[in-house]
């Protein structure tokens, strides 16, 4: 097991230097000259330099890399063109709102989803399954923030039950925390329910079909049990893997969700930088984020003999 | 067997004939296929639609209701929402179809090639998976970021996140096809590779790559519109339904209805590819139709 670990840590190394090598590369490889992009249509020739040169722009492309990548090694993702601060402080300050509010999406998401998939495979053709069916496809056609804003519309301004937008901080107290998470995580969840529960749906229907499935129902065991402790239990692989795939669903809505209800994260953060066209920001946002995606799928790789004993390495 | 009947079958091939009673089986597909045809006519035909100029201002009539004048009112700069929506249609369109072209004949090559070519699949398939680790809104808006905002940038850009995907399906397709027998034979008897490939292993690519293509085309509206909605992507002078969304953000409790028509108009076209391209998918591959 621990030799598998370290394997699969190790081949996670050539992903991750393809995607540093590809963010950084895109400076380089855009067309047109991107320190003239940033500084935007009113600057002079030396604003143009200055960028150039704070880019490194200046120096050869692979000096630039060499020096880059030592950084990186080191913490350090470069400072922000607009603010001058330390991309890694201006990203430390914001990781807070984008981790509750990823947290909160999967609790609710996978928390609905896995057994809606399960009653949807159970009763198959049944008021649920046509739900979770349905859900697959309207999910998959209805962006985030639509979904969002009809949400706002409905529970916060026509209700009047919840906050429409902002952020409060677990420290200021639960309620007020909850009460704003829950449209955004409803909204960001949508679309990676759909996926969970049709993949739940599918491979359920599958287990189900089994033998040993047969056997303990007709040994007069609870129907729950079955459904539960049975089939779920060897249909947890694909259900496993595919809330890791789905992460890099989350990792795009969360740009657009924190823009609709203003929470102060590492999404609200992508965006301003958007606007300032502040590269060293967007760069080490899309770094972070991609290998929270890597890391996340090594976890769910590992996790495998836990829900199969089967699974040895 | 009257003799009348038969010319009736004649005059569709088999594989035809198939294909169209599978779709019947898809009420929802043909639903899908009106609704997209019905926004293709309403691309085509919007300045005939009873729009205005989409960008024409008028600050004296900002924030009209519904109403003769204004079909879906008229935002906070004087502009008609109706004929904005109508034009966005376009724009929506025409990314969804030009991210699609170009996504999949781009994967196409490089699956064909990299499915063949042992040393360059090793490299290709990391590169890839790379690509494919970098989450695709955040790889877009680092691509539009450095570059000069323009419709055909968001394109690329949109269609760069798209290529992995359809590479690991053509090269996986690539790496099955080659095993077969009748490829064998066509190797045997001294057919040259690019003749292979272009004869014998690309046509077999086709069937699913066009149901790839309808998923593709129907993820790239969504992030068009993404990408408009958080200012990294359609330049603000078009109207597109992201643009148009972002531009009302502030107005939901005032205005709620100049998001509620582009959100109702996007969903609506997504849906109807999304529903397309299962019923396409479920024609032409009915294993996989029977699993999902």
């Amino acid at each position: 097991m621990l030799r598998y670990a370290i394997k699969r840590l190790l081949a996670t190394i050539p992903v991750m230097g393809v995607v540093a090598l590809f963010v950084f590369s895109l400076l380089y490889i855009s067309p047109g000259d991107p320190a003239a992009v940033i500084a935007g249509d009113i600057a002079t020739e030396e604003d143009i330099a200055r960028i150039r040169a704070e880019l490194g722009l200046d120096q050869p492309y692979f000096v630039r890399f060499g020096g880059w990548l030592a950084d990186l090694a080191r913490g350090d993702l470069g400072t922000s063109i607009f603010t001058k601060l330390p991309v890694s402080t201006l990203i430390g300050q914001r990781v807070e709102p984008t981790l509750a509010l990823t947290v909160c999406t999967l609790f609710v998401a996978v928390g609905l989803a896995v057994p809606l998939g399960v009653l949807a495979a159970a009763r198959a053709g049944g008021w649920i399954d046509r739900f979770v069916m349905a859900l697959a496809v309207l999910g998959f056609s209805v962006p985030v923030f639509v979904i969002a804003y009809g949400l706002i519309f409905f529970f916060a301004v026509w209700l009047d039950w919840l906050p429409v937008q902002g952020y409060r901080s677990l420290s200021e107290g639960f309620g007020p925390f909850i009460r704003h998470m829950i449209l955004p995580s409803v909204a960001l969840g949508v679309v990676y329910m759909a996926l969970i529960a049709r993949i739940t749906r599918a491979t359920m229907l599958d287990v189900l079909a089994q033998d040993y499935v047969r056997t303990a129902n007709a040994k007069g065991l609870a129907p729950g049990t079955v459904l539960v402790r049975h089939a779920l239990k060897n249909a947890a692989v694909p259900i496993v893997t595919i809330i890791g795939i789905g992460v890099a669903l989350l990792i795009g809505g969360v740009v657009v969700t924190e823009t609709v209800f203003a929470i102060p994260g590492l999404g609200r953060l992508t965006v301003d930088a958007i606007l300032r066209r502040d590269y060293p920001i967007i760069q080490g946002v899309t770094l972070l984020f991609s290998a929270v995606y890597v890391l996340v799928n090594l976890l769910v790789d590992l996790s495998y003999s836990l829900f199969d004993p089967r699974i040895r390495y | 067997m009257s003799a009348a009947a038969l010319p009736a079958l004649k005059s569709v091939s088999p594989n035809v004939q198939r294909f169209k009673d599978a779709l019947r089986r898809h009420p929802t597909a043909i639903a899908g296929a009106i609704v997209l045809l019905l926004m293709v006519l309403v691309a085509i035909f919007a300045p005939l639609l009873g729009t205005a100029d989409p960008q024409a201002l008028s600050p004296i009539k900002r924030m009209r209701p519904m109403g003769a004048e204004y079909w879906f009112g008229s935002d906070m700069l004087g502009r008609d929402v109706y004929s904005r929506v109508i034009y966005g249609t376009r724009v929506s369109l025409t990314v969804g179809l030009a991210v699609a072209v170009l996504a999949t004949s781009i994967g196409l090559v490089i699956g064909l090639v990299t499915g063949y070519l042992r040393w360059l699949d090793a490299v290709m398939m990391r590169v890839m998976d790379g690509l494919m680790s970098i989450p695709s809104v955040l790889l877009a808006i680092a691509l539009i970021s450095l570059t000069r905002a323009s419709l055909e940038n968001v394109i690329i850009a949109i269609a760069i996140t798209e290529v992995p995907r359809v590479v690991r399906l053509v090269r996986s397709l690539v790496l099955t096809l080659r095993e077969q027998p009748y490829v064998e034979a066509a190797i045997a008897s001294g057919t040259r590779l690019p003749a292979i490939l272009a004869k014998h292993i690309l046509p077999n690519t086709l069937a699913p790559l066009l149901v790839q293509a309808t998923y593709i085309c129907a993820s790239a509206m969504i992030t068009e519109a993404i990408l408009s909605f958080v200012g990294a992507g359609t330049p603000p002078n078009i109207p597109s339904w992201g643009n148009i969304m972002a531009e009302a953000r502030s107005l939901i409790q005032v205005a709620p209805t100049i998001l509620l028509f582009p959100g109702i108009f996007l969903s609506l076209t997504v849906l109807s590819v999304n529903l397309l391209g299962d019923g396409l998918r479920d024609a032409l591959d009915p294993r996989l139709a029977r699993r999902m």
